[in-house]
């Protein structure tokens, strides 16, 4: 039956989640401390969690509940956006419980089981219950079949069990599938959340409606117009004490394979017939699906490693010098690759991928760069200054919209020269604008998955990216670059042979 | 940056404003709309700091329209950019009665080409906001029922003189109590409601829009009970639905509701007041006519009248 207080033209109420309650593994971790846990306070603290909401951690450590609290506590005050209030943590606070035990002990299992029962009764989360694996995958295997054995991931009928894990999804398809086969052995597809965090991003969402809600854009979004895209993920600092995780994994199974081809789907895929996730995941899928790593992987992908040196007035080590990095480590810290779609909306459109530790700045973005008029009413001399006409759509930091275009310069010769018009949705967007972890958890709870990528989507990412990597893997030497500098000569060159280069993000 | 321009005009403010931007320092990010907000000396400050933090979400040009009682007639402006103005640029128009008489000509030089204006009252309001003379250039008019001397009566005008565009902080206000009962609601949606009640103070707007919508979307008599426990309540104090098989009651202290409802443990739920600020911001996000608050307005409060 329909609920009259729900009008679909009411666009003020804020949607809340049922009754539910957050089963958190890995609580310990950096993730929860820095991202999760203030993000369940800042939902609380703008009223959108459940009446009952409540909170159970699970992780190694030897805690008392109220050991538990004070450490959701401190988490919270030192990384949640949103003001603290003594009576909202208060209130959360009673719904917070802890148990202690090892992701292979059946009884620590039990005991979790007893704790979730009793909030059941005590607290009303009427049966509730997802299970937020903040955990490396290698230990899925053991908690969610722990899961199953000690009962907690059956629901009766009107309640559910949802499980949401967080990359990476596998290490290439094989990997990927084994994983999943693992996870769905137990939870049914519709109710396992994959987070990327990515897509919780406001400018990412914003790639929609760019495309979409605009005339200006659509109808040139395509390879008549089109010259190329280039699409990256820069970041300034090194893996930062990550070494267990990063070695062996490397740039481009870290990011390419899930945030970079996800932004590729979304700038590229056709208009969904809806917003309905089911339509629009299709229409994610049938691009990826069409995208293509290149034939010939020497001359169109690159790869390098840091070296030591200085970079921006401090000195840094070179990744083979990190502590817990082999000397002959083979991973790579910058990866870049040319995909190309083979439809007939892209087909003479490549799209240029690129990401790397220790680069220049620290930047996300997508720029579509399109192709020069076929006249010549200019002179030569009047638009040798003149670069192509870009979009560039800014996902972080100083999230916005620029365009390049050609312009006048003043005075009696014609000459044109590069401008630019730019677009800041507001500089502390990133401030007010809920965090992308917000919005996640949010729709975790609700049940409403249109942001999370399907297993299919994960699996076509790396049939994309396994004969890179698998190229790659057989390479004895790595090429090295300059700390603070946009990554090795081979990624120049990758562009140079078409005739191209990276734009200065 | 804040500077000061006396015995000035609109034209003389609207070139210095130019000349700041030129003369760099002040950056100019992308504004997507031009606020107006009328409002008196003595509230000033409170008006320009709300504004300038929603402008963090809504990058606005804020133009205040501050009334003196000052026997000069002359117009004084004071422009604030940069660090003093959030991420908004701000001009306060300072002059009497008799130099305000033709505000649209005041404002009409200073506005943003092309954005949407919408128009603030945070305190005391026109009676016919359609009417006013700012309201006539706003597609959005906001004002706060409950800051008027006689709230109630003000709801009134606010139905009999209604335009689409106008708004409400009073119907704003209780955006999270919506939100929370139409979330508690949905698990009994199959059963007969035999009555509402909402627990608030008489003299609270939003207490008389809640019972309003509560009214006309449930389409059962809805009471507003303006004592509980035999001590006056100021706000809305809680909700209670009665159903063919029971009740659900939500009560609200402090931040905290306590939710009781037919078949479930009794619960608790944060639902934090909301300032004036997340008002502000909320009512910004959404341009144009607000159709759920007209119909509560125009058909709702009638009906909630009849009723109690």
């Amino acid at each position: 039956m329909r609920n009259p207080l729900k009008d679909p033209l009411d666009r003020r109420l804020q949607k809340i989640a049922g009754p539910s309650g957050l089963i958190l593994f890995g609580v310990t971790g950096d993730l929860a401390r820095k991202k999760l846990l203030p993000a369940i306070y800042d939902l609380a603290n703008r009223g959108l969690l459940p009446p009952a909401f409540s909170l159970v951690g699970f992780a190694r450590r030897d805690w008392s509940n109220s050991d538990f609290e004070n450490f959701v506590r401190e988490s919270i005050r030192s990384n949640a956006r949103t003001h603290w209030s003594e009576s909202v943590w208060s209130q959360l606070a009673k719904g917070i419980r802890f148990v202690s035990g090892n992701h292979d002990n059946p009884l620590a299992f039990a005991e979790l089981r007893r704790v979730v029962q009793d909030l059941d009764s005590e607290r009303g989360t009427a049966g509730n219950h997802t299970f937020y694996l903040s955990v490396p995958p290698r230990d899925f295997p053991l908690v969610i079949t722990h899961l199953q054995d000690s009962g907690l991931a059956n629901a009766n009928s009107g309640q559910f069990r949802r499980v949401v894990i967080e990359k990476p999804f596998g290490s290439d398809l094989d990997s990927a599938k084994t994983l999943n086969a693992v996870v769905e052995r137990v939870f049914p597809p519709d109710s396992v959340f994959r987070i990327d965090h990515y897509l919780g991003k406001e400018t990412v969402q914003n790639i929609l409606a760019l495309r979409f809600a605009n005339q200006l854009f659509e109808p040139i979004w395509n390879s008549k117009f089109i010259d190329h895209v280039q699409i990256t993920m820069a970041e300034d600092i090194g893996i930062s004490g990550r070494a267990g995780y990063y070695d062996g994994i490397g740039a481009a199974r870290d990011v390419i394979q899930n945030h970079l081809l996800q932004l590729l789907a979304l700038t590229a895929m056709e208009r969904p017939e809806s917003f309905e996730p089911t339509q629009l995941r299709e229409s994610k899928e049938n691009v990826l699906a069409q995208t293509k790593p290149p034939t010939n992987l020497g001359l169109h992908t690159s790869r390098g490693q840091y070296a030591g040196g200085w970079q921006g007035g401090e000195k840094v080590l070179g990744y083979l010098e990190e502590e817990g990095i082999s000397p002959a480590s083979n991973t790579e810290t910058y990866a870049a690759l040319r995909l190309d779609i083979d439809n007939s909306r892209w087909r003479g459109t490549p799209f240029y991928l690129r990401t790397g530790k220790r680069l220049g700045r620290r930047v996300t973005e997508i720029a579509v760069v399109f192709k020069r008029p076929e006249h010549a009413l200019f002179g030569r001399q009047a638009v040798s200054q003149l670069g192509e006409n870009a979009l560039v759509i800014r996902v972080q930091p100083n999230e916005g919209v620029t365009i390049r275009f050609g312009s006048k310069v003043p005075g009696p010769a014609m000459q044109v020269r590069d401008v630019t018009m730019d677009f800041a949705y507001g500089h502390a967007f990133t401030e007010d604008s809920p965090e992308a972890y917000e919005r996640l958890i949010l729709d975790v709870l609700l049940g409403e998955p249109p942001l999370f990528p399907r297993q299919r989507e994960v699996e076509l990412s790396w049939e994309i990216l396994d004969p890179v990597v698998e190229a790659w893997s057989k390479q004895k030497v790595i090429e090295q670059y300059t700390p603070g500098s946009w990554g090795p000569d081979s990624a120049n060159q990758m562009m140079s042979i078409d005739g191209r280069s990276w734009r200065r993000p | 940056m804040i500077v000061e321009l006396r015995q000035t005009t609109t034209a003389q403010v609207a070139k210095k404003l130019q000349e700041l931007r030129e003369s760099g320092g002040v950056v100019s990010l992308g504004r997507v709309l031009s606020l107006i907000v009328e409002t008196d000396v003595q509230d000033l400050e409170q008006a320009v700091e709300t504004a300038n933090s929603a402008s963090k979400l809504h990058p606005s040009r804020i133009i205040v329209i501050a009334k003196n009682t000052e026997e000069k007639t002359w117009l004084d402006a004071e422009i604030r950019v940069g660090g003093d103005a959030g991420a908004s640029e701000v001009v306060i128009l300072r002059a009497n009665n008799e130099v305000l008489q033709n505000i649209e000509s005041l404002v009409s030089g200073l506005l943003l080409p092309d954005a949407p204006i919408v128009a603030w009252w945070p305190t005391s309001a026109p009676v016919n906001l359609g009417r006013s003379s700012i309201g006539m250039m706003a597609g959005r008019r906001i004002t706060d029922s409950a800051r008027q001397e006689n709230p109630v009566r003000f709801l009134k005008e606010l139905a009999r003189n209604y335009r689409p565009g106008d708004g409400d902080a009073a119907w704003t206000r209780i955006t999270l109590w919506r939100s929370q009962l139409a979330a508690v609601y949905e698990a009994h949606v199959d059963q007969e409601v035999v009555q509402a009640k909402v627990f608030g103070s008489a003299d609270s707007p939003s207490a008389h829009l809640l019972a309003a919508w509560l009214g006309l979307k449930l389409g059962t008599r809805v009471s507003l009970d303006s004592t509980s426990n035999a001590d006056q309540v100021s706000g809305i104090r809680g909700v209670e639905i009665e159903l063919s098989s029971g009740r659900i009651s939500m009560t609200r202290k402090n931040q905290t509701v306590t939710i009781d409802q037919p078949g479930q443990p009794i619960s608790a739920g944060l639902l934090p007041p909301r300032s004036d600020l997340d008002c502000l911001v909320e009512d910004l996000r959404f341009l144009g006519e607000d159709e759920i608050y007209a119909e509560i307005l125009l058909k709702g409060l009638a009906h909630d009248n009849e009723g109690s």
